[in-house]
């Protein structure tokens, strides 16, 4: 008998810093049901369910368990009454094993040796939706799916009937979201209830048997998803109607620009990360690499801009060989980079505005004489890019960690562009930024393609990439499996080939 | 019941600043005097008496001002090595292995030449000392990894040994009372005095140009543009194409640097000849921590601060005698107040609301003035 | 052997610490601490294992401070732990000035094994030793099963890797930090205590003489093990007692002096030369964490 039948959310209200982030939300779902939430970022799906699972507390508002109004103050509260939540950011300690993860997470952990006598329960939970993990495995020698289902048998060990699901395909290659799928299919077969959170609409509409639409705080939709369809979600997500296919101008491709051969890199545990890639970018072009993150993006993206060392092959810009420069020497060739993790690397968090406006360009000329900066010049500059790439900020002496993450990507970007690069590298750059600055820097990079610049785009965002990029790659495991013009109809293997399973050899290119 | 809120602050203003440091320093205060009234003294003679012993007479004050000289050094220097978060607590050893060097220098060639060539060597010997038992933490930190804490930490105590071994091997002098020392320096390599005092003015002339210089440094240059990034987020750093090596061992060079210059004033100015650690170093590499914390890493402050320290120092003699306290009451008192002081950092950066279970009424705490 | 035993029972309760996240430098004066305190006991009482109890108890309190101020303040844990050093020291030597150079007469008898210290020279040297050589292999050993084979273990060392993800578990991860800190330090203050009145039998101020920096060192190099810390802290504790060996040969005591210091050096050298990536620090070792809230 399942411990939840029915529950219900009741006029939710929930309020950061005097901004709603819930507002007046109802919601109910019941036992054998999956239920989506659809909503861009920061639309406040995230924020509802850390209420469910007892991470925040609503300002207003009830929660109810088959009918009767329950509190929840905390995690293990909402555990006990039957709510797991597998988190977008795994919740797991990479350096310890599958088994002493589980044991952290469930409550009746013995006290001594707890991973001999849980591992027997793991197990057999694991054969029962047909799960193949090595329990003794460290976390960080998972693949993301194998992650996911640890996670999966933490909430259920827990006795979760209520399983709650933060955009869980984000990490996930084609192949292992079909996996998840039939475990969630298993799962409501079982009678459990799954709230399935995503910005995806292919998979609300697979998936989900009912859709609630969050925009700013409030939900403005709620449909079965038989009676509905792509076009009127998309609507109500954002409010207006999203336009599935833009035309950019065709540009005739200029000279070569970037050319880079063969290389091998090594990632940060010891492992081949990029295996001996070669590509060629021309100006007035933008290329876009597609695929799942953690796939050799990152470690390429260093490895061209210098912060990682190539241990064998070649890079060159304008025939000019910067394979294992230093990071100046390289940018000094007209390489701006725009980072992955922009907090953590892009930004001196404790230093002002107008220090970090300059991170990467301090010693240029311009800023600086000889051993002094000229912090007239670096204040103006700041100005500037405040006032061109529309950066919302007190002052330009405010430290730059009271801004919003919008904002800081906005500077960071007017940064790099600021000085006319050759070439950008732009490593997923609209992650995480609302519609209007996504939009605002997609805008900016076909500028730059238009100006001459060659740009190069990693992305998870396909719709992006097919919006953006001339020609696109396809990288998986730290090879490209295809190297295509971006209007190719190969291309309709896409999934197949971010999960490895489809390559398309160079020398079939059709041209 | 009572529930407390914390949030962010956003604007810290230089008087908010500085208001919580002085409650910070008047809570330690009150810290500190309970423990004169466990050690029983009487609190309110022995704080008053300190104060009095630095800054009531025109004996203390001379004397403040002579154990400023090497907490404003020292302190500047660390205000740049702790910016880069690079946490130098070598700074007795480095003040050492200064003097080691510009007494050898001193000894040697002080004889042959007058006072103002001889002067600015001995300095310069003392920085260069100073300097390169900085440097090698730097190396071993971003060479090796090694934890600079632990590094210069154990380089103190190397450091110490190895003038020992000096002092009553191959560099003995004259003995002192029965304590080991190296021969006296030359007269022309001695430091002048401010007539009347032990102000060996040299010295203190060096340190606020050193503190002027250094604020410059930090604020103004490039180098000290990317010590701070590489202090507030090495990854940055990295990103912006800063060299890692270069930037650590510049700034420890002159931190280190300093410290040597520190040793050199005690020794060319005060004893006048090398003997054991303790006496020429007497825990100012330490001190200069605090002094260096509680001038927020701004160099110019440090003077402020170096002078307040020093004052503690002198104070802490004066009730030593006349109440009969351990020396060791210095150390209770300057732990005490950068506890305060740490923790006072806390209350400048969150805002605390206290709320009364019945009704909303919001009542406004410690932190908000 | 002997002198090897503070360097272990301070290590083991660094290893605690550090693997809840938190640094602590401040060993060195919460030793100092617990040796003062233990001493001043038991000349009182006449009953050294109260001194052991009270020294303990002491080393505990005082460690609040700094957990006070890392945790719940989120101050930076260098600062706080050096400021602990000052006060640690200071307070002892305030405390001690009366007791200096007075020698303890009570002693804590050698606990002899039966039949096992009867072995041939191994038997001398491991079985029938001073209390705290027991006590501080049984803390290391018992440290060691408590983290590795416990549920509790598991927290603390997740809450030292992960603290986000061990709090959304809905385990306290305030608490355990504080647990950890005070442990530690109670670990240290034991240190401290068999310093005074087994080792020496006296009290002199800054007898601790740099153990507990050699402690922090040696977490390091027992990569945050317990177990490993056992043979890590003895090796040390012969350096120690090699001046003492190698003095009769005519070498410079001051040369001698160094030992310790220089080995703690090359042996971080030769670890990092070994494993450039220090696998096995906890990730967020003196990061301070804020709870929750985003």
């Amino acid at each position: 008998m399942k411990k939840i039948q029915r529950l219900e959310m009741r006029a939710i209200s929930k309020s950061f810093h005097g901004i709603h982030a819930n507002k007046d939300i109802n919601l109910c779902v019941e036992s054998g049901e999956i239920l989506g939430l659809l909503g861009e970022n920061g639309a406040g799906k995230t924020t509802l369910m850390n209420i469910l699972y007892g991470l925040y507390q609503p300002d207003s508002g009830q929660i109810k368990i088959n009918g009767k109004t329950i509190q929840i103050n905390n995690p293990v509260e909402s555990i006990n009454q039957g709510i797991g939540m597998v988190h977008q950011h795994f919740m797991l300690v990479q350096n310890h094993s599958v088994i002493e993860n589980i044991a952290l997470g469930y409550k009746d952990t013995p006290f001594f040796f707890p991973k001999i006598k849980i591992r027997d329960k793991v197990e057999q939970f694991s054969k029962q939706f047909d799960f193949h993990i090595d329990v003794t495995k460290k976390i960080w020698q998972l693949s993301a799916g194998e992650q996911q289902r640890v996670e999966i048998i933490k909430a259920l060990l827990n006795g979760a009937d209520l399983l709650i699901l933060d955009e869980p395909t984000s990490v996930l290659t084609p192949q292992e979201i079909k996996e998840l799928i039939a475990i969630l299919r298993e799962m409501k077969a079982k009678g459990h209830m799954i709230i399935f959170i995503s910005h995806k609409l292919d998979e609300i509409m697979d998936i989900c048997d009912r859709v609630l639409v969050l925009q700013k705080g409030q939900i403005v939709g709620d449909a079965d998803t038989k009676d509905t369809d792509k076009k009127s979600l998309a609507r109500m997500m954002v409010g207006r109607d999203i336009v599935f296919n833009t035309t950019k101008e065709k540009l005739t491709k200029g000279k070569k620009n970037l050319s880079v051969e063969n290389i091998t890199v090594i990632g940060d545990k010891g492992l081949l990360a990029v295996k001996n890639i070669s590509f060629e970018l021309f100006k007035n072009e933008i290329f876009g690499i597609a695929g799942v993150s953690g796939n050799g993006q990152r470690e390429l993206a260093e490895a061209i801009t210098g912060i990682r060392p190539i241990s064998s092959g070649k890079v060159k810009m304008n025939g000019k060989d910067i394979t294992n420069k230093s990071p100046r020497y390289i940018y000094d060739r007209g390489v701006s980079h725009v980072p992955e993790e922009r907090i953590r690397f892009g930004i001196a968090p404790g230093l002002f505005l107008y220090d970090n406006a300059i991170l990467k360009q301090h010693h240029l000329k311009k800023f600086s004489k000889r051993y002094f900066l000229k912090y007239n010049q670096v204040k103006n500059h700041t100005k500037t890019i405040i006032n061109e790439f529309k950066v919302s900020a007190h002052s330009i002496n405010s430290q730059i960690r009271n801004l919003s993450g919008g904002n800081i990507q906005k500077l960071i970007l007017g940064r790099e562009i600021s000085e006319q690069p050759q070439l950008l590298v732009a490593s997923h750059p609209t992650y995480g930024l609302d519609v209007g600055a996504t939009e605002f820097l997609r805008k900016h990079l076909l500028n730059l393609r238009r100006q001459g610049s060659a740009v190069l785009l990693f992305s998870e965002d396909l719709e992006e990439i097919f919006e953006l990029c001339d020609r696109v790659a396809v990288i998986f495991d730290g090879e490209f499996m295809a190297v295509l013009n971006s209007d190719d109809k190969r291309f309709s293997d896409i999934g197949l080939m971010m999960a490895g399973s489809k390559r398309i050899d160079p020398m079939e290119r059709k041209e | 019941m009572i529930k407390i809120k914390t949030t962010d602050r956003y604007n810290i203003t230089t008087l908010r600043s500085f208001m919580t440091i002085i409650l910070s320093l008047l809570a330690a205060l009150v810290v500190i005097s309970i423990i004169f009234l466990i050690a029983g003294a009487n609190p309110v003679y022995a704080i008053s008496e300190i104060f009095l012993g630095s800054f009531g007479s025109y004996y203390g004050i001379k004397e403040t001002i002579t154990k400023a000289i090497p907490l404003i050094l020292i302190g500047s220097g660390l205000t740049l090595a702790f910016r880069a978060k690079f946490w130098n607590i070598g700074a007795e050893g480095q003040m050492l292995m200064g003097a080691i060097f510009a007494t050898w220098t001193g000894l040697t060639f002080g004889e042959a030449l007058p006072s103002y060539l001889i002067i600015p060597l001995i300095f310069l010997a003392g920085f260069i000392g100073g300097g390169l038992w900085g440097i090698i933490p730097a190396i071993l930190k971003i060479k090796y990894s090694i934890n600079e804490v632990i590094s210069t930490l154990m380089l103190n105590y190397i450091c110490a040994e190895f003038l020992t071994m000096l002092i009553v091997g191959p560099w003995k002098g004259k003995t002192r009372f029965g304590f080991p020392g190296t021969n006296n320096l030359p007269d022309s390599a001695i430091l002048g005095l401010i007539p009347g005092s032990r102000i060996h003015y040299a010295t203190l002339i060096l340190a606020i140009i050193c503190a002027i210089v250094l604020s410059v440094i930090i604020y103004k240059t490039r180098f000290g543009y990317e010590a701070r990034v590489v202090g507030e987020n090495p990854e940055a750093g990295k990103y912006a194409g800063i060299n890692f090596l270069k930037t650590s061992l510049i700034l420890m060079a002159i931190s280190g640097g300093l410290a040597g210059l520190a040793g050199v004033g005690e020794v060319a100015g005060i004893h006048h000849y090398l003997g054991y650690p303790a006496s020429i170093s007497s825990g100012y590499g330490f001190t200069a921590i605090i002094v260096a914390w509680l001038a927020k890493l701004n160099p110019l402050y440090a003077v402020v601060s170096g002078i307040f320290f020093a004052g503690i120092l002198v104070g802490g003699d004066a009730i030593q005698i006349s109440l009969g306290l351990p020396a060791a009451t210095v150390e209770i008192v300057n732990g005490t107040l950068l506890i305060f002081l740490i923790m006072g950092d806390y209350f400048l950066n969150n805002k605390i609301t206290l709320r009364f279970s019945y009704g909303t009424k919001d009542s406004l705490k410690i932190g908000i003035k | 052997m002997v002198a090897g035993t503070p360097l272990l029972l301070a290590t083991t309760g660094e290893v605690i610490c550090e693997r809840s996240g938190i640094l602590n430098l401040g060993v060195e004066g919460v030793m100092a601490m617990g040796a003062v305190v233990a001493f001043i006991v038991t000349m009182t009482t006449g009953h050294p294992w109260l001194g052991v109890l009270a020294a303990l108890a002491a080393g505990m309190m005082f460690s609040i401070i700094h957990a006070f101020a890392s945790i719940t303040l989120q101050a930076n844990q260098v600062v706080s732990g050096l400021a602990m050093t000052m006060l640690g020291l200071g307070l002892s030597g305030m405390l001690g000035k009366p007791y200096v150079g007075k020698p303890l007469s009570i002693k804590m008898e050698d606990w002899v094994i039966p039949y096992l210290s009867d072995i041939p020279y191994l038997g001398e040297i491991l079985f029938s030793q001073g209390p705290f050589f027991y006590i501080a292999i049984f803390l290391a050993l018992g440290s060691w099963f408590l983290l590795e084979r416990t549920r509790l273990g598991i927290q603390i060392r997740s809450t030292g890797e992960n603290p986000k993800a061990t709090e959304t578990q809905g385990i306290n991860v305030f608490k355990l930090k504080y647990l950890s800190v005070i442990i530690g330090g109670g670990f240290s203050a034991l240190a401290g205590a068999h310093l005074s009145i087994s080792y020496s039998k006296s009290w002199i101020e800054g007898m601790t003489a740099g153990r507990g920096w050699i402690a922090i060192a040696l977490t390091i190099f027992a990569l945050w093990n317990p177990a490993r810390a056992i043979w890590a802290a003895f090796l040390f504790g012969g350096i120690f007692v090699v001046q003492y060996l190698l003095q009769p040969l005519g070498i410079s005591p001051n040369f001698l002096a160094m030992l310790p210091y220089f080995a703690t050096l090359l042996i971080l050298l030769l670890m990092s030369l070994k494993d450039p990536k220090k696998l096995n620090a906890p990730a967020m070792l003196g990061e301070s964490y804020k709870s929750g809230e985003r």
